[in-house]
C-alpha cells in the first residue's frame, strides 16, 4: 500500500451561513486517480480548491505528505489545477503559457523552452508551439493546459471538469490520454466530474458527494454494483430501489415485504437488521431476467412496458408495476430483438437474491 | 425583402447626415485655415499657409502647447493609474460600501462642468494652489479619472474569473499576477484608457479657464484670440487640436476593436 499523499482531516468549509464541506475525512495515496463525482452544488469543486489553496478549511485540518496546508497560499503550493474554463492567458501563446510556471519558479528561459516544447511535444502539439490560443482547437486547448500544469513536475495533478466543454468522441480520446498520462507518471491525479461514465472510466477510486458530505468511497465496481445508500443508488447506474418492512431474516439473507410482494435479498457483509424495521434494497437494471410467462418461484415483479430507450447495443425498458412504480430493465439490443415484446402485455422481471444489494433504510 | 432594403438605405442616409452635421463645421474650419481671406466667405480666396506661419511664430501658442501636452500627458498617466487601481479593486475584493464607493468614482462626470469649474477654482484659490499647471493637472484628473474607471472596469468584465487564480495556482503571488496576468490582459484597455483621458484633457476648456491663470492651456488660448478679433489663425489652431484629439481617439478605438476581434475568433 502506498502512503498518504493528501489527508483530509474533519474538514468543514463554510460560506457564511452556508456549509460547502461537511466534516470530510478521506486519503488520497500517492499514485493514484481519484475521482470526486457528485451533483453541482454537492461540494467537489470546494473541495479541489482547497487542495489548491484557493479556499481555506473553516474547521479541520488538509495535510499534504504529513505537511498541514491551511495557510500555505495557493502560490507556494505544487499542486497545478487543469480549470474547467481551462484558464489559459490570451495574450501569451502555447509554449508561453507552458512556460508561465517554470518562470514563477525562477527556471532560466533556455530550460524553460526546453521543458515547455518537451511537454507539448509529448501531448502531440508541438507544431502549434508559436500559435496563439485564440487559433487552437478545443481538444489542442486542452492539451496546452494539461502541460502548463505538469510542466514543473508536481507530485498531484488537480483536474476540475476538464472535459466538459468538448463533444463525446474527444472526450472518450482525451480520457485514455489522461490514463495513460498518469499511469506512465506515476503521480496522483484528483479528477472532479459530475459525469459517471469520466469517474468510472478513469478512476481507482471514486469519493462520491452529495451535500457536502461523501456519501461513498470505493472502487468504481463497488460504488455501481454495491452502493451504499440511496443517494448513491439513485446517482450512480440505473438502479431499481424497493423499500419495505423486514419480515424475517435467515443466515446471510432477509426477507423484505413491500407493496409488491415479498422479496428475498442477500445481505453480503451488511449487519442483520431486526424483524419490524425498515429496510431497503437494490436490484441493477441490468441484472434481471425478462420473461413472459411467470417464474415458479423466487422474486418477481408483474409489469407492464412503458417504454424502451435505445442506445446502441443496450437497451433500457421502462416498465411500470402493479403498484404504479417505475421499474427499469438493461437488456441486450440483440436478446431484445429475440422477445416479441410488444405483443406480450405482461413482462415478469425476475432474479436471484444474491443478484440484489440490501441498503438498509435510508 | 424590398421594404428592408428601403429602410437599410434609410438609415445608411440617416447616418450620414448626422455625420454631415458633426463635421462640417470643422471641415469648414480646416478649410478656411487654408483660405487667404481674413473673413470666412465664399467664394474661397487663394491658398495660404499664413495662418498656420502666424501660429507657429506666435510664442504663446508655443507656450500653451507646452502646457496643454505636458497637462494631458500627466492626467493621462495619473487617471489611467487611478482608473486601473480602483477598478481592480472593485473587481477583486468585496466589501460592504462598494456601492457608495462606485457612486462616489463615478460621480465627476455627473457634475456640471462650470460647477466644478467654480468649485475647483474657489478650492485651490483657498489652498494656495490656484493658477498652477499643477492645479489643472489635478482638475482635469478628477474629471476623467472615472471615465478611465469604466473603459477598464468593462475589461476586467471580460475576464475569465479562474485566470487570475490561474496565475497563483501556477505559483505566482499575487504581485507577479497582477503584473504578469490581469495588466496584460487590461492592456488594450489600458491604452485606450490613456489616449481617452489625454484627449480629453486636450480639449477641455471650462476649468483650464477658471484655473489656468498665466499657464494657459491650448483652448483657453482659441477662446482669447476669438474675443480679440475674428483671425483666421483660430482656425488653424483648432485644426491642429482637432487632428490631435482625433488620432487619439482612433488609437483608442482602434485598440480595443482589434482587442474584440481576436476574442469574437477565440469564441466563434
Amino acid at each position: 500500500m502506498a502512503d498518504a499523499l493528501v489527508e483530509f482531516d474533519s474538514v468543514v468549509k463554510k460560506f457564511g451561513d452556508f456549509t460547502a464541506v461537511e466534516r470530510m475525512n478521506f486519503t488520497i495515496d500517492e499514485g493514484e486517480f481519484v475521482a470526486i463525482m457528485g451533483p453541482s452544488g454537492c461540494g467537489k469543486t470546494t473541495t479541489l480548491r482547497m487542495l489548491a489553496g484557493l479556499e481555506q478549511p473553516s474547521k479541520g485540518e488538509v495535510r499534504m505528505q504529513g505537511r498541514v496546508m491551511n495557510a500555505v497560499p495557493a502560490h507556494e503550493r505544487d499542486t497545478p489545477l487543469v480549470w474547467q474554463s481551462l484558464a489559459l492567458f490570451p495574450f501569451l501563446n502555447a509554449r508561453e503559457n507552458v512556460e508561465f510556471g517554470l518562470q514563477m519558479r525562477g527556471v532560466d528561459a533556455a530550460t524553460r523552452r526546453k521543458k515547455a516544447l518537451d511537454w507539448l511535444d509529448r501531448l502531440e502539439i508541438g507544431e502549434f508551439a508559436e500559435r496563439d490560443i485564440s487559433s487552437l482547437s478545443g481538444g489542442q486547448k486542452q492539451r496546452v493546459a494539461l502541460a502548463r500544469s505538469l510542466v514543473t513536475e508536481p507530485k498531484i495533478l488537480l483536474l476540475d471538469e476538464p472535459l466538459s466543454a468538448l463533444d463525446a468522441n474527444l472526450v472518450i480520446r482525451m480520457q485514455s490520454m489522461l490514463t495513460r498520462l498518469q499511469r506512465e507518471l506515476g503521480i496522483t491525479f484528483v479528477y472532479v466530474t459530475h459525469s459517471q461514465s469520466e469517474a468510472f472510466a478513469m478512476a481507482d477510486r471514486v469519493v462520491i458527494m452529495s451535500r457536502g458530505r461523501i456519501a461513498q468511497i470505493g472502487t468504481p465496481k463497488d460504488i455501481y454494483r454495491a452502493p451504499d445508500n440511496r443517494f448513491v443508488a439513485e446517482f450512480v447506474g440505473r438502479n431499481n430501489i424497493i423499500s419495505g418492512k423486514i419480515k424475517s431474516s435467515s443466515g446471510k439473507s432477509v426477507l423484505i415485504n413491500g407493496s409488491l410482494g415479498d422479496f428475498k435479498v442477500s445481505l453480503g457483509g451488511r449487519a442483520k437488521p431486526s424483524p419490524g424495521s425498515e429496510g431497503s434494497f437494490v436490484i441493477a437494471a441490468d441484472l434481471v431476467r425478462l420473461s413472459s410467462k411467470k417464474p415458479r418461484a423466487g422474486n418477481q415483479i408483474e409489469c407492464s412496458l412503458i417504454s424502451e430507450e435505445f442506445i446502441g447495443s443496450v437497451v433500457t425498458l421502462f416498465l411500470e408495476a402493479r403498484d404504479g412504480s417505475e421499474f427499469k430493465v438493461q437488456i441486450q439490443e440483440r436478446e431484445l430483438a429475440d422477445m416479441d415484446l410488444k405483443h406480450m402485455g405482461k413482462v415478469f422481471v425476475s432474479w436471484d437474491p444474491e443478484r440484489a444489494h440490501y441498503i438498509g433504510a435510508d | 425583402m424590398k421594404p428592408d432594403r428601403l429602410l437599410k438605405w434609410f438609415l445608411y442616409g440617416y447616418l450620414g447626415l448626422v455625420f454631415v452635421f458633426i463635421f462640417s463645421p470643422i471641415l469648414f474650419s480646416i478649410i478656411f485655415s487654408f483660405n487667404s481671406d481674413r473673413f470666412p466667405t465664399i467664394p474661397l480666396g487663394g491658398f495660404t499657409l499664413k495662418w498656420y506661419e502666424t501660429i507657429w511664430q506666435d510664442p504663446d501658442v508655443w507656450e500653451a502647447a507646452r502646457t496643454s501636452l505636458l497637462v494631458s500627458f500627466s492626467v493621462a498617466t495619473i487617471a489611467t493609474f487611478l482608473g486601473f487601481t480602483t477598478a481592480y479593486t472593485d473587481y477583486r475584493y468585496r466589501f460592504k460600501l462598494k456601492p457608495l464607493y462606485l457612486a462616489l468614482i463615478l460621480l465627476p462626470p455627473t457634475i456640471p462642468l462650470i460647477i466644478m469649474a467654480l468649485a475647483m477654482l474657489a478650492w485651490f484659490a483657498k489652498i494656495g494652489l490656484s493658477g498652477q499647471v499643477f492645479s489643472i493637472i489635478i482638475a482635469h484628473t478628477v474629471l476623467t479619472a472615472p471615465f478611465a474607471m469604466a473603459i477598464i472596469r468593462l475589461r476586467l468584465s471580460q475576464m475569465d474569473e479562474s485566470l487570475e487564480a490561474a496565475a497563483w495556482n501556477l505559483g505566482a503571488n499575487q504581485w507577479r499576477a497582477l503584473r504578469r496576468v490581469i495588466i496584460p490582459f487590461c492592456r488594450p484597455a489600458i491604452i485606450s484608457s490613456f489616449c481617452l483621458t489625454a484627449a480629453v484633457s486636450f480639449d477641455e476648456f471650462a476649468i483650464a479657464w477658471f484655473i489656468s491663470g498665466l499657464n494657459k492651456t491650448i483652448p483657453v488660448v482659441i477662446l482669447e484670440i476669438v474675443t480679440g478679433n475674428i483671425d483666421p489663425q483660430v482656425n488653424a489652431i483648432g485644426s491642429f487640436v482637432f487632428l490631435t484629439s482625433m488620432t487619439l481617439v482612433i488609437i483608442a478605438q482602434v485598440v480595443l476593436m482589434t482587442k474584440n476581434k481576436t476574442e469574437k475568433e477565440k469564441h466563434g
